[in-house]
């Protein structure tokens, strides 16, 4: 046995596949200790915010120490941020609309560009042909350009809490900054929000985590039921053997995932935990188990050894065990592998039909892609609230597949090198 | 010579596979009676039923027609106790010594089963150690060097001789070979129809030796049947039977085994022929 | 003496195992067959018989690997050739090989002229396929086979047949030497009979120039080569004629294995078999002398001490002792 181990650790294809799913196994069960938070817990006011560091602009401005900083292209990446390429051709764009003559705009200078806009922009001038939302658009651009090429500081003000009147409390230079360790609240969301507001990340994890646990329960289930039947239906034979034949191949010719949508819809939306999901998982999917086992059995069953074992008066439940068990054990294990990881995958393929888990305690890898799904991730291009989903999804499947390919070239003596 | 009592008694004894267009008489009411202590070599080639019959002897598979009488009383095993109760006096060694081991046990646990079966259970653990001890010194193995190891690390001659050693515990009246030596090589296969002889002469025992290779069962046997098509064509001592066949098959048998002291006739076979 | 067919001088193989070990399998193996003549390989399973069988086609695979030594073949010496010259020049051309199990190699979707057409065009591809089918039909009549087996696919033919069919193939292009390994071991004895009976009219018609066989089975060798060689654990240990090596065996180990035949003749009952004890040495560590020490009842500590080289006899044998022949044979006297 040790021997076996040790060829399965050779193999390139299990270690591989071993140490991405140790990586995610690990992820799941290290980032909470690290990352206490609740996983649906709604933290944003509004959805979809992009990926990055959110810093406390009250906190900024307010409570933090100011460093003054002489940098040198300080300047010109506040106009850039700004006013990008895009925006300047929109500007000339207007330009031209109001009747600017063309020659005399020129996009690369930007004090003449802002100089030309200031005098031409009037946001209370109709243009003929001009959708609304372009004319909002010129509204918010005008807005944001305002005091770009500003000298000057901003001044802080506050409302007097007596007169309503507002008093200067303090000034900010262009030249100010922060030590944003020194910002006091400070939230990195390396995978934004999604929908409803919730840190993407932290609810990956844990749908990681659910989803890992349907894929064990529903693959442990149907590994059982099928390897059950197949020993019985295998070495009993005859009108045991007929009738499990005939149930596995009822179950066969039904498509098992017709079957699933049936149950899960009958078993209505309250009922439907995780556990749940992963029961109705496991008691569709063992058909191909029972068949791949019962074979193996019936091969097996007219060894000599087992002949022998019968000769020394053993039970039925003792040679099956002993004799025959031992023998089938790494086909099992292989096709336990396989079962778990159609099994993450069968819970997606629900969820996303909207026949998975219940939505308010757990999230599923499943559930975040139909999430993802209805609220048009997809159409709004953010990609952060589908994307790292599917990764997931992948690596899980891709790893458990590297280690069974690695198993069968280990265990099966046809693909031996 | 004393009349030797019955040990093992088939009448008509039929097994059929399949039913209806795709039936197939795999063994046709078979006659014989195998007398206490007497070596029986049932010979015949590959699909002429011998390996059908000896598992129909063994109570492995059903008979289809026809009646077996161990010690001149009707054998009855429709219940487990009874078949267990039937194994305890025949017992059988297999063709392929690789395929007739669980890889997964230890030689000791092979052993301490046999002992376990023949009502050993309860005996101290030194007690058990000499049977093996003796056991394994009759097949000219040494039990210390064995313990603790797994069959796959033996070889094929070996493996075979540890069966002849858990007949040995076991020691029942009958024991069935069949083809035990057609997958050991020339010189390992001596040593063990050297044992199967001895296990004779030590216990009493009967044996029934199956097998394709005709020399062999002349070599060992006390009697022969020659088997073709599911049924016995020629019987009787060996001598009779090898020496001075009467019929055609046994005779083409004969004569299709290669010699060395005789000339081999190839003529009788004909390559031109359909 | 006729023309040398097969020379094979020193020849060393060796498998490597997936843990990176060698196994020398074949062993400095020298033999030389001539026109007309066949040479039978015995020897337990695990002496390297069907890996000299392997080596001597010159085309090695993975885990088989050629180490030293040269393989002659009418004059031409294959070793050092390019696989691919030697896959379409040599294989089938010069020397044909027909292993234990060659019945399964035909494709039962095939029907058995489409598997000769492959044969034949994978050395010529420019042979037309009514060439093709007039060669293989009269091959086939002279060796015995209805030329309605052409059109059969393989379930349709006994094992026997398939067999006798396959072997008829290998020797389509009239190579100059067919090496057969156990080629009737898995027949019945009456097929076993017509396959012995087949390579024999092959060897009178021409179609094949000179023959190596090996087979465990020592009565069927006797009856079927001129020769016998005997291999222990990778070595030969006994040369010469059938009869010799058969009746009057030198080296103990033949010795021991010529006393274990067992044929249905009479006389039979009252012969005492030999059987050799022990289990052959693990050829990744091979002892430092004698291969045979260990199991031989003659062993003395100088066995032991060095590798033992041939001793050639006048008589055309050889053998592979430190013992002289007369003491040998005094042993075996006072055994």
């Amino acid at each position: 046995m040790k021997h076996t181990l040790q060829q399965v650790f050779h193999s390139s294809k299990f270690v591989t596949g071993f140490c991405i799913f140790a990586a995610i196994l690990l992820t799941v069960i290290i980032y909470p200790i690290f990352v206490p938070n609740p996983p649906l817990e709604i933290i944003a006011q509004g959805s979809f915010f992009p990926p990055g560091t959110y810093v406390s602009t009250y906190d900024t401005v307010f409570s933090s120490k100011a460093y003054t900083l002489n940098l040198p292209d300080a300047a010109a990446k506040r106009i850039a941020a700004k006013l990008g390429d895009k925006e300047r051709q929109d500007i000339k764009d207007y330009l031209v609309l109001v009747g600017v003559p063309e020659a005399e705009i020129d996009t690369t200078n930007t004090i003449q560009l802002l100089s030309q806009w200031d005098k031409n922009y009037d946001p209370s001038k109709k243009i003929s042909g001009m959708i609304f939302s372009k004319v909002r658009y010129y509204e918010r651009l005008n807005k944001s350009l305002t005091g770009l090429l500003s000298e000057e500081g901003l001044i802080l003000a506050a409302p007097n809490i007596d007169t309503g009147a507002l008093e200067q409390i303090g000034t900010i230079n262009l030249a100010d900054y922060v030590n944003i360790k020194e910002v006091a609240s400070v939230r990195t969301l390396p995978l934004g929000t999604d929908n409803f507001g919730r840190d993407v990340l932290t609810e990956l994890v844990r749908a990681t985590s659910v989803s890992l646990k349907i894929g064990l329960i529903a693959g442990l289930i149907a590994t059982f039921i099928g390897l059950t039947l197949g020993l019985l239906g295998g070495y009993i034979g005859g009108t045991v053997d007929d009738v499990i034949m005939f149930i596995t191949n009822l179950f066969t010719v039904i498509p098992s995932f017709v079957l699933l949508i049936l149950i899960s819809y009958s078993v209505g939306q309250e009922h439907r935990g995780p556990v749940m999901v992963a029961t109705v998982i496991g008691f569709t999917s063992w058909v191909w188990t029972t068949r791949a086992v019962r074979s193996q059995v019936i091969s097996l069953r007219n060894r000599d050894h087992v002949n022998l074992s019968k000769l020394s008066g053993h039970s039925l439940f003792h040679i099956i065990t002993h004799d025959i068990l031992p023998y089938i054990a790494s086909y099992v294990v292989m096709a336990l592998i396989l079962q778990i990881s159609s099994a993450i995958l069968a819970e997606a393929s629900l969820s996303v039909l909207g026949l998975g888990p219940k939505t308010s305690i757990d999230p599923t890898l499943g559930l975040m892609m139909n999430w993802a799904m209805i609220y048009q991730a997809q159409i709004l291009g953010k990609w952060w609230a589908y994307f790292p989903v599917l990764i997931v999804i992948a690596l899980i499947t891709f790893s458990m597949n590297l280690m069974n390919t690695g198993l069968d070239q280990v265990f099966n003596p046809a693909l031996r090198d | 010579m004393t009349e030797k009592k019955s040990c093992l008694k088939g009448v008509g004894l039929t097994k059929v596979f399949g039913l209806g267009r795709n039936k197939n008489m795999a063994v046709d009411h078979v006659d014989f009676d195998f007398a206490e202590g007497e070596i029986v070599s049932i010979v015949g080639e590959s699909g002429s039923g011998k390996t059908t019959l000896a598992k129909m002897l063994l109570g492995l598979i059903n008979t289809t027609e026809g009646e077996i009488y161990f010690k001149s009383k009707k054998r009855d095993i429709r219940s487990q106790k009874a078949k267990k109760e039937y194994w305890t006096n025949i017992q059988a060694i297999f063709q392929d010594p690789f395929s007739s081991y669980n890889i997964f046990n230890k030689i000791d646990a092979l052993f301490l089963d046999c002992i376990n079966m023949r009502g050993g259970k309860k005996l101290p653990y030194e007690k058990k150690l000499e049977m093996m001890t003796e056991a394994c010194s009759f097949v000219n193995l040494k039990f210390a060097e064995l313990t603790n190891k797994y069959p796959f690390e033996l070889s094929g001659g070996q493996m075979q001789r540890l069966m002849i050693a858990r007949i040995f515990l076991l020691k029942p009246q009958i024991l069935l070979a069949d083809e035990p030596t057609s997958m050991i090589d020339a010189c390992s296969r001596a040593t063990i129809l050297d044992m199967l002889l001895k296990l004779r002469n030590d216990t009493g025992m009967t044996i029934i030796f199956i097998t394709h290779d005709i020399g062999l069962a002349y070599f060992v046997s006390d009697k022969v049947f020659i088997m073709e098509h599911g049924k016995f064509v020629e019987s009787g001592t060996a001598d009779e039977v090898i020496l001075r066949p009467k019929e055609a098959y046994t005779k083409r048998l004969l004569n299709d085994v290669p010699k060395i002291h005789e000339e081999w006739d190839l003529s009788t076979v004909d390559i031109k022929a359909k | 003496m006729g023309k040398v067919i097969l020379e094979v001088n020193e020849l060393t193989t060796k498998y490597v195992t997936r843990f990176n070990e060698d196994v020398y399998a074949v062993d400095h193996v020298s033999l030389k067959v001539e026109e007309g003549k066949s040479l039978g390989i015995a020897g337990e399973s695990g002496c390297g018989k069907s890996t000299l069988a392997l080596s001597l086609m010159g085309y090695y695979f993975a885990p088989l690997h050629y180490t030293s030594g040269e393989i002659i073949i009418d004059g031409q010496n294959i070793t050092g050739m390019h696989p691919d010259t030697v896959r379409k020049n040599i294989l089938g051309n010069e020397i044909a090989y027909i292993p234990q199990a060659a019945m399964n190699a035909l494709n039962p979707t095939q029907k058995i002229i489409h598997f000769i057409e492959d044969v034949v065009q994978a050395h010529d591809p420019k042979v037309s396929k009514k060439e093709i089918y007039e060669l293989a039909r009269e091959r086939f009549e002279v060796l015995g086979l209805p030329k309605e087996v052409l059109q059969r696919y393989p379930v349709e033919l006994s094992g026997g047949m398939k067999q006798r069919t396959v072997i008829a193939t290998s020797v389509i292009l009239e190579p100059k030497i067919l090496i057969a390994d156990e080629p009737s071991s898995a027949l019945d004895v009456t097929s076993q009979k017509m396959v012995i009976k087949m390579l024999r009219y092959m060897m009178e018609k021409g179609y094949v120039k000179a023959m190596i066989f090996i087979t465990h089975e020592l009565p069927l060798l006797y009856n079927v080569t001129d020769d016998i060689m005997v291999m222990y654990a990778g070595q030969i240990v006994e040369k010469g004629s059938s009869k010799q090596t058969v009746f009057d065996p030198i080296h103990p180990y033949a010795k021991g294995l010529m006393g274990s035949i067992i044929v249905p003749e009479s006389g039979l009952k009252d012969t005492k078999l030999t059987a050799i004890p022990g289990t052959p040495p693990n050829l990744k560590k091979p002892p430092e002398g004698c291969r045979f020490a260990e199991r031989c009842k003659f062993v003395t500590p100088e066995c032991k001490r060095y590798p033992v080289d041939m001793k050639y006899l006048e008589s055309d044998r050889s053998y592979r002792c430190i013992f002289t022949e007369e003491q040998l044979r005094k042993a075996y006297q006072n055994d």
